[in-house]
């Protein structure tokens, strides 16, 4: 599996943009999840090779940040919020729902490979607790009741 | 109270932001040709100065004091560009007020970073921003091309002489990536591990260069305070701090939300605009400015909030961002919280951090299912003392995640010391869990 041609041109061009290789390494990263959902080896491997850098150092970012995914993730990822605002409006019992719904844990693909459940610290939705981020395009949701995952899960947030 | 909100008074209620036109017409940019065409950098930096603005980001450094740091042109050695970066890495357990100002308000974050560069000598600004905010993300790359091609960023702005360029380096989560040595590493390509210090980032920053790191909030301050004057900013305070906050307060409140108000305002005059403290609707304790400002209670609800006044009370003012918690919900539980995200988030490389912090996530863990063991409380105690302190550890992540236990043990520990004698948490018994 190769890296499209589009997204060989916009991992050099990002090198311009961002200040040179090195800089361009995170989002290079981001570009080919955005793509493929996650970030294989070949991928990796390609990328590094564009950016003129070793695959050793992209491998470094690439699982520094939680966020760029090196294994494949369902077709949502659900960011559960973990921090105190949301724990103090009930996001353990949200929590527990969606897993007993899915049959999965944080860091879990369901079999059908249509979720993935993700802790994620405070994402900024304090008021919207308890709260979450969903889908590519990272959707606030919130306030979250284990009464209304049914909809969370439903709702199309490609 | 004090009706003026220069921050968020702009801010539409959907967030939605304005065009370049549509800023204009609110007066936006004003500041911009007045700092470029009649002042000097120095005059920029003097008046924010005088405006005694304080670093929004949590430390509440001054602002001016910082720039101060930064080489004139010719006095920084070798070749390259002065760095301004602006911190959107917004991830404080409890802190949701860069958000509006990103998305709502792009425009006046470039105000402020166009002014703030030209006062540092700096020709790059970059502004990072949490994967999480995708919509601040694609606000703030619309408005900055805006920008661009009116010609308030890029070469020679406004005839000045001055060349800036602006872009955004969207993050891919960890919280340490917010520390602003590590928010460095992140910007060229590494693992964002702390630096040591010095040297610090105006000697040798990004790429080797001299770099000054602001948080968005203490950045969209800027164009106001160059455009009103350094007494007026000043006079939108009740406290020695300029200007107003955008305070965020949320937990168990009836209506968690952001509020801009004057510096200086009290825990109990924004706990009301919230709604009032929810589930019991007794007050129990509150932290001032996210997950790691120390615990205070009611009777200290009628302090001004700023700064100094939070810190002389054995707190921390931080990023403004309070959460409460009412009777009915308990401390122990929420230091547990903390402290399992402080131990999930440190980089890992300074020793009391990494195996610290994991160690007392488990006792506290302990403690919340009731398995805890009196002689665990004597552990925290230590490790408070031990690996709290500044100086420890490359940066304060570490002494962040402390201070909630450390006050927390020392407010609360008869709380703490019930836990362990009655095999569960008293207050989970005899309210249930938490929920709104």
């Amino acid at each position: 599996m190769s890296l499209s041609k589009k997204l060989r041109s916009a991992i050099t061009e990002a090198m311009e943009h961002h200040g040179g290789p090195r800089a361009a390494m995170l989002e290079s990263l981001r570009m080919i999840q955005q793509e493929h959902g996650w970030v294989c080896d070949a991928h990796l491997e390609e990328a590094a090779a564009l950016l003129g850098v070793t695959t050793a150092e992209m491998e470094d970012v690439a699982t520094f940040y939680s966020l760029i995914f090196r294994q494949p993730v369902g077709e949502k990822v659900i960011l559960l919020c973990d921090g105190a605002s949301c724990y103090l409006n009930g996001a353990e019992d949200v929590r527990d729902a969606v897993m007993k719904r899915l049959g999965i844990g944080f860091g879990q693909t369901t079999p059908d490979g249509k979720y993935t459940l993700i802790n994620i610290c405070c994402v900024g939705g304090c008021d919207h607790a308890p709260a979450g981020v969903i889908g590519r395009n990272r959707k606030l949701v919130g306030p979250l009741t284990p009464d209304t995952i049914d909809q969370i899960l439903g709702e199309d947030a490609k | 109270m004090s009706a003026e909100q220069p921050l968020t008074g702009r801010a539409r209620p959907d967030r939605r932001p304005h065009t370049l036109k549509e800023w204009r017409k609110l007066g936006g940019y004003d500041a911009v040709e007045r700092g470029l065409k009649t002042m000097t950098p120095e005059e920029v930096l003097d008046t924010v100065a005088a405006a005694n603005l304080n670093g929004r980001g949590g430390a509440g450094f001054p602002a001016a004091t910082k720039w101060r740091f930064m080489p004139k042109p010719g006095d920084a050695p070798g070749d390259g560009p002065s760095y301004f970066i602006v911190n959107g890495d917004e991830m404080e357990p409890g802190a949701f007020k860069d958000r509006i100002l990103l998305e709502a308000v792009p425009h006046q974050l470039i105000e402020g970073a166009i002014l703030a560069a030209y006062a540092t000598y700096s020709s790059e600004i970059i502004v990072l921003i949490r994967d999480a905010y995708r919509d601040a993300i694609a606000n703030m790359t619309r408005a900055i091309a805006e920008a661009e091609k009116a010609g308030y960023l890029g070469k020679n702005v406004l005839g000045s002489g001055f060349d800036v360029k602006m872009w955004v380096h969207p993050s891919a989560g960890r919280y340490i990536v917010g520390e602003e040595t590590a928010l460095i590493e992140a910007l060229e390509g590494k693992r964002a591990v702390p630096r040591k210090r010095p040297p610090f980032p105006a000697q040798s920053g990004l790429w080797g260069r001299p770099t000054t790191v602001n948080n968005v909030e203490t950045v969209s301050c800027v164009s106001h305070i160059v455009g009103n004057g350094a007494q007026w900013f000043r006079a939108l305070s009740r406290t020695e701090e300029g200007g107003t906050k955008v305070f965020g307060v949320s937990g168990r409140v009836n209506k968690p939300q952001i509020i801009e108000a004057p510096m200086g305002t009290t825990a109990a005059e924004l706990i009301e605009r919230a709604g009032g403290v929810s589930g019991t609707g007794v007050l129990r304790c509150f932290q001032p400015g996210g997950g790691a400002s120390g615990f205070l209670e009611p009777a200290e609800a009628d302090i001004p909030l700023d700064f100094g006044h939070v810190a002389k009370a054995g707190s921390m003012f931080g990023t403004g961002t309070m959460i409460v918690l009412d009777e009915s919900a308990c401390p122990v539980g929420v230091i547990a919280r903390h402290i399992a995200f402080y131990a999930r988030e440190s980089c890992g490389w300074c020793t009391p951090c990494r195996d610290g912090l994991p160690w007392v996530a488990q006792i506290m863990a302990r403690l919340e299912r009731g398995e805890g063991r009196m002689e665990d409380l004597q552990v925290l105690r230590d490790t408070v003392e031990i690996a709290g302190p500044r100086g420890r550890t490359f940066c304060d992540l570490m002494g962040g995640a402390m201070s909630p236990l450390g006050t927390g043990l020392a407010r609360f520990g008869d709380l703490f010391e019930a836990h362990v004698r009655e095999g569960c948490c008293p207050i989970a018994r005899d309210y249930g869990r938490a929920v709104a």
